[in-house]
């Protein structure tokens, strides 16, 4: 019997009053790949960021190899064969390939010998990788290869990949599982972290749940059903929408042939976008980060006012060139992906943060009526349950799904025609997400047009009654949500949608 | 090993106290440093820092030194507030000074018959226009042509230090001056209405703290005051709500620049009387340490005024009591602003035991 | 023909002090940090050199001094910045209002005392060739290593991998410290690198260039070399020429004044200042050029917590 490779003991750590990490144990063998699942702030990133040495835990032991180890930075883990890829990743946007792959590791090797690694490696696994290429011009696929190819190239005894997937179409999900079966074949052990339980059940050997920091068990996640794992996950019964068949009426908002030159060299311009969305029905767009919906996004909500005045109608009235209160006087609201310092400013009140989208507490001459700000403020806090001490506390003091329902709330209270929402549930717990989903079916309900933009495929399949997806800049035809296949939405992440003219493989 | 945590909301504990460690840590280095140059530090503190509260006429001067540093440091803290860096407001200054002492003297030299209260509004006039029209050059530049404003509108100082000098040296020169760089004495009728008889302190105090008042009614009562704010902390935001990065730019400039610009023409008008080379005696720098030691607030920028105005004074006591160079107060102004800044830490995080 | 070769001497030895300058603060900006406090570090630097030297009479003595100084004046400005978080453009400024104060309080003694008249140096062999030799083989040693300075500088910026390291962490520092590099140490490395070529500078000005101390002697060339780094949208060499055309246009300046042109002293003396305007006017129109070139985290508090 083989020690294990890598062995945590009742691993604690605290951030002030927080606990992040209570009492935890962790047991991977070698050549095993084992899920860390938990939903969002459970601590798994603590957890390992402790394993890599990032952070240091306030008590518990780490064994590797059966050798107690105190690892003091990411220098030590990577001398132990630890590697680690990153959900953001760790790279430099002005610097090529090998320049990356170079600085993460110990430097003994020259930039050339380095290239021709990458090479090697890239076509060991089936990856494909020039290393003279600067990242910036590389897409979100193409960055996670160059972290995993890093990786590589170290040789790990131990690789941590943090929510790997989140950035991968279905298809591309399935090569990664590939190179990892076959990482783990030759005795490498994985750490899979992860909150997607399809994935783990079809990929993990073992999986060690967490939940509000403390570990809840360990499973063989083969043995167990997506609906056990998710108990184990939030402890309770996953809750179910209510979705009722949508009655759409007239179309109230339209985008037509929206096209848009490159703004810098980071982003994809938008080439011929066209869709409509009615009033009382949901419509999703889905795509991997980065294929234009940060751009269509800004052109819908007017941070972007580029695009001609036709191009982007509210009830058929030219929009294009309109700022966003102009948008919101005709009832367009919307709520972005970021939630500090774009939906909400940090260091303000909640009350003040209600005087970014509604002009409600505002007298004669701009004059702000302070207790009609909090009396309002008060009661988006009240009815979309927020849990903050009131309207004085600021911002960036509330949990992420707490500042998420506050500016949900704050726009759906607004009444809006039209509501446009980025990642309605990025980074919010369970319970806070499914409360989301249901307003904004209630809010359909009640009339409004929808549109959601979300890579979180799941959640768009919960809700939205049609689908695009959006690659390359470009807008695939929309498909009735019952008729739709996560397989099929997958090709289209890819571009190749029946009759897309640029479909030389977007991811 | 020490380490500083974010904390989960600022601390409001700290943001009072830091002032008040920074000013505690000001006065122990000027005690060591008066105790280093062989001076009794009692002494030295006393002539530096009590001196100048004692008696009528010393808090009246104290008054007539704060005037121009809580007038600058208004304007000042609105705009470092927003994320616009206007460090300029000693070229606004002394342009505000310009135009307010080319008013009087035009006054004077015409013989032009007035009363000192009818004077009053259009030297504010003045001095207001004299500071928008060089803060907007900064702005129009930041505005038009993305150039940094920090630079720009420092190297405007230095552009306003030559102009005026070339002023004094050549066509606004006293003819009777013995060709001392320096235009005639301006009538008595242009000079600022003093508050107390035989006192220097003049109505512009009244004024510099109505300004104050009045900024803090638009920034934390008003829609437009708060649309400035949110660009500093939060441009997204700004963008996200549809408010205006250009006209918080415009904005904070325009105002900065004139109260700079009325302070520089109550300075002229007021207790200088003249126009000389040497009109700023550094306040639209000092108003910036002013600025930050006020926590970019209204009302905090008289409190902190009243602090700088005791260094200012304190320094001329200490040259002529004490043998040492006024130089000091720059020091100990230095002082007061870095250990405040490292203290201001303390409102954003706190220190923790242990590793990270 | 002699005049021109006097004048290109002049501007080559009135741009050094700020290549010097300019090449330190591009060290540091590269690495992800803005100091404005540029400007005082230099005036302290050349009051403390400038003491040095007249005690010592030894010129590289007060460069040495000038140095540590900026140096030390650079390790407030670091440890405030880097480790206790506070925002770089604020603590930059009391770092400038700091000096103004500290090199006019300190330097009170040194008014009116001359260093004695030091013997032209040059290089020899060339020193004596026509037209070229006064053009550029008469200068002092500080000003071949300014020119050195900044083929090191390069070299170390694009040939080096600790060069490469400096640059990622002015890039994307959570980046670099996600792969385990320290950044807040390599930061504070750089912005100590960028106080001493500060230091070195201001010495030159009140050691060789001046040679004497005056209070506001820098006279705005710190804020004018950090002006040079947007200029040569941060990288080396055209640092090195952004600073040579400076020095070109203040002695421009002096040699019509010479020559009896008919402008008022105060116009000729604004020329550096308004070119400085004119130049950020020029190199900023296009706000993607300027966000292409300059480091990405320029100016942003890099916090290791999470």
């Amino acid at each position: 019997m083989t020690a294990p490779r890598l062995r945590l003991a009742h691993v604690t750590k605290r951030f002030g009053a927080v606990v992040a990490n209570d009492d935890v144990a962790l047991t991977v063998q070698p050549g095993e790949i084992h899920a860390v699942l938990g939903e969002n702030g459970a601590g798994k990133s603590t957890l390992m960021k402790i394993v890599f040495g990032a952070l240091r835990p306030d008590a518990g032991t780490v064994e590797f190899d059966g050798r107690p180890v105190h690892v003091r930075n990411p220098h030590e883990a990577r001398a132990l064969g630890i590697a680690m890829v990153f959900q953001h990743f760790s790279l430099f946007d002005s610097l090529t390939v090998a320049e990356n792959v170079w600085l993460g590791m110990d430097g003994k090797q020259g930039l050339d010998e380095v290239s021709r690694g990458i090479r090697a490696k890239a076509a060991e696994y089936g990856l494909e990788l020039d290393p003279a290429r600067p990242v910036h011009v590389l897409s979100v696929g193409e960055r996670q290869r160059v972290e995993i190819v890093r990786a590589l190239l170290a040789n790990p005894r131990l690789l941590i990949l943090d929510e790997p997937t989140s950035v991968l179409t279905p298809q591309a999900v399935e090569k990664l599982f590939v190179t990892l079966r076959r990482l783990a074949a030759t005795g490498c052990s994985i750490l899979y972290i992860s909150h997607k339980l399809d994935e783990i059940r079809a990929l993990c050997h073992a999986c060690t749940v967490l939940r509000g920091g403390r570990l809840v068990g360990t499973c063989d996640p083969a043995q167990e059903t997506t609906g056990s794992l998710s108990r184990m996950m939030i402890g309770a019964e996953p809750p179910v929408l209510e979705h009722r068949p949508p009655r759409p009426g007239k179309v109230a908002l339209t985008v037509r042939d929206l096209r848009l030159e490159r703004w810098d060299r980071y982003s994809v311009l938008l080439d011929g976008v066209s869709l409509e969305v009615r009033e009382g029905e949901v419509v999703g767009i889905a795509g991997i980060s980065g294929n234009g919906q940060q751009e269509l996004l800004a052109t819908l909500s007017g941070e972007d006012t580029r695009p001609e005045p036709g191009m982007v109608r509210v009830f058929d009235v030219p929009i294009g060139r309109k700022g966003p209160e102009a948008r919101r006087r005709l009832g367009l609201h919307f709520v972005p992906e970021e939630r500090l310092g774009r939906g909400a400013v940090p260091a303000f009140s909640l009350a003040n943060n209600m005087l970014l989208t509604r002009r409600e507490a505002l007298r004669l001459g701009g004059w702000i009526d302070r207790s009609f700000l909090a009396d309002q403020t008060r009661g988006i806090l009240g009815r979309f349950g927020v849990k903050a001490p009131g309207p004085a506390a600021v911002a960036k003091s509330l949990s992420g799904g707490n500042l998420q329902k506050y500016i949900v709330g704050r726009e759906i209270d607004a009444i809006p025609r039209v509501l446009v929402v980025a990642q309605p549930t990025w980074g919010v717990d369970v319970g806070a997400s499914a409360q989301i989903r249901a307003e904004l079916l209630a809010l359909r309900d009640a009339g409004c047009a929808v549109l959601v933009i979300s890579e979180e495929l799941e959640e768009l399949f919960e809700i939205s009654d049609r689908l695009h997806v959006i690659a390359r800049g470009r807008l695939s035809p929309s498909i009735d949500t019952p008729r739709a296949t996560v397989e099929l939405i997958g090709e289209w992440m890819s571009g190749l949608w029946p009759g897309n003219a640029a479909v030389e493989g977007a991811a | 090993m020490i380490r500083l945590e974010a904390r989960p909301a600022p601390s409001r504990a700290w943001s009072v106290l830091s002032p008040l460690v920074a000013l505690a840590i000001t006065v122990a280095v000027a005690a060591a440093l008066f105790a280093a140059l062989g001076k009794d530090p009692v002494r030295g503190l006393e002539v530096f820092l009590l001196k100048p509260w004692s008696g009528v006429r010393a808090l009246t001067e104290l008054g007539l030194k704060a005037t121009p540093l809580v007038l600058c440091a208004v304007g000042l803290g609105l705009a470092f507030r927003a994320n616009v860096w206007n460090i300029g407001a000693e070229g606004q200054f002394l342009v505000g000074g310009i135009l307010g002492g080319g008013l009087a003297l035009a006054v004077t030299a015409n013989g032009v018959a007035v009363s000192r209260w009818a004077f009053f509004p259009m030297l504010i006039l003045a001095g207001a226009a004299g500071g928008m029209i060089w803060a907007s050059i900064a702005a129009f530049l930041k505005d038009r042509f993305n150039a940094n404003e920090i630079l720009v509108s420092l190297m405007l100082v230095y552009v306003a230090d030559l102009f005026l000098s070339w002023l004094v040296f050549g066509p606004w020169k006293d003819p009777r001056g013995f060709n001392f760089p320096q235009t005639m004495n301006f009538a008595a009728a242009t000079g600022v209405p003093r508050v107390l008889p035989g006192m220097r302190l003049h109505w512009g105090f009244a004024l510099a703290l109505a300004a104050a008042i009045a900024m803090w009614v638009f920034m934390f009562r008003t829609y437009r005051g708060m649309q400035v704010l949110v660009g500093g902390p939060a441009p997204a935001a700004a963008r996200y709500a549809g408010f205006s990065a250009r006209f918080a730019l415009w904005t904070t400039f325009l105002v900065s620049g004139a109260l700079a610009g009325i302070a520089g023409a109550l300075e002229v008008a007021g207790p200088m009387g003249q126009l000389t080379p040497h009109v700023s005696q550094g306040y639209g720098f000092a108003a910036i340490i002013v600025a930050f030691v006020g926590r970019l607030h209204p009302l905090g920028a008289v409190l902190a005024s009243l602090v700088l105005a005791t260094f200012s004074i304190g320094g001329e006591l200490a040259q002529s009591r004490l043998g040492l160079p006024a130089a000091i107060t720059g020091v100990f102004q230095g002082v007061l602003l870095l250990s405040l800044l490292g203290c201001d830490t303390l409102i954003l995080f706190r220190p923790r035991r242990g590793p990270a | 023909m002699n005049e021109l070769a006097l004048l290109v001497a002049a501007t080559l030895a009135a741009g050094t002090p700020l290549a010097i300058a300019g090449l330190g603060l591009l060290v540091n900006e590269r690495a992800g940090v803005v100091n404005l406090g540029a400007e005082g570090m230099m005036a302290i630097a050349a009051v403390t050199g400038f003491a040095a030297a007249f005690h010592t009479g030894n010129d590289w003595v007060g460069f040495a001094a000038g140095a540590a100084a900026g140096a030390a004046a650079a390790t407030v400005f670091g440890w405030l910045a880097l480790w206790l978080y506070t925002n770089q453009y604020a603590t930059g400024l009391a770092l400038s209002l700091f000096g103004a104060g500290f090199s006019a309080f300190v330097g009170t003694g040194y008014v009116g005392k001359n260093l004695e008249q030091r013997a032209a140096s040059g290089v020899p062999g060339l020193r004596d060739l026509p037209f070229l030799g006064p053009a550029l083989f008469r200068q002092h040693p500080m000003v071949y290593l300014a020119v050195a300075a900044m083929a090191a500088i390069a070299w170390f910026f694009y040939r080096t991998r600790a060069g490469l390291v400096l640059r990622s962490v002015g890039e994307a520092p959570e980046s670099a410290h996600a792969l385990g590099y320290p950044v807040r140490r390599i930061r504070m490395a750089a912005v100590l690198v960028g106080g001493a070529l500060c230091g070195v500078s201001g010495a030159y000005l009140s050691v060789v260039y001046a040679p004497m101390w005056v209070e506001g002697m820098i006279a705005g060339r710190g804020w004018i070399a950090l002006a040079l780094t947007v200029f040569a949208t941060w990288r080396p060499a055209r640092v090195l020429l952004g600073a040579y055309l400076f020095g070109g246009v203040t002695m421009l300046q002096l040699h019509l004044q010479g020559k009896g042109v008919q402008v008022p002293l105060q116009f000729m003396s604004m020329l550096p200042y308004l070119s400085t305007i004119l130049v950020l006017v020029v190199i900023s129109r296009d706000p993607l050029w300027i966000r292409l070139n300059m480091p990405a985290s320029l100016g942003k508090t890099f916090h290791p917590g999470n």
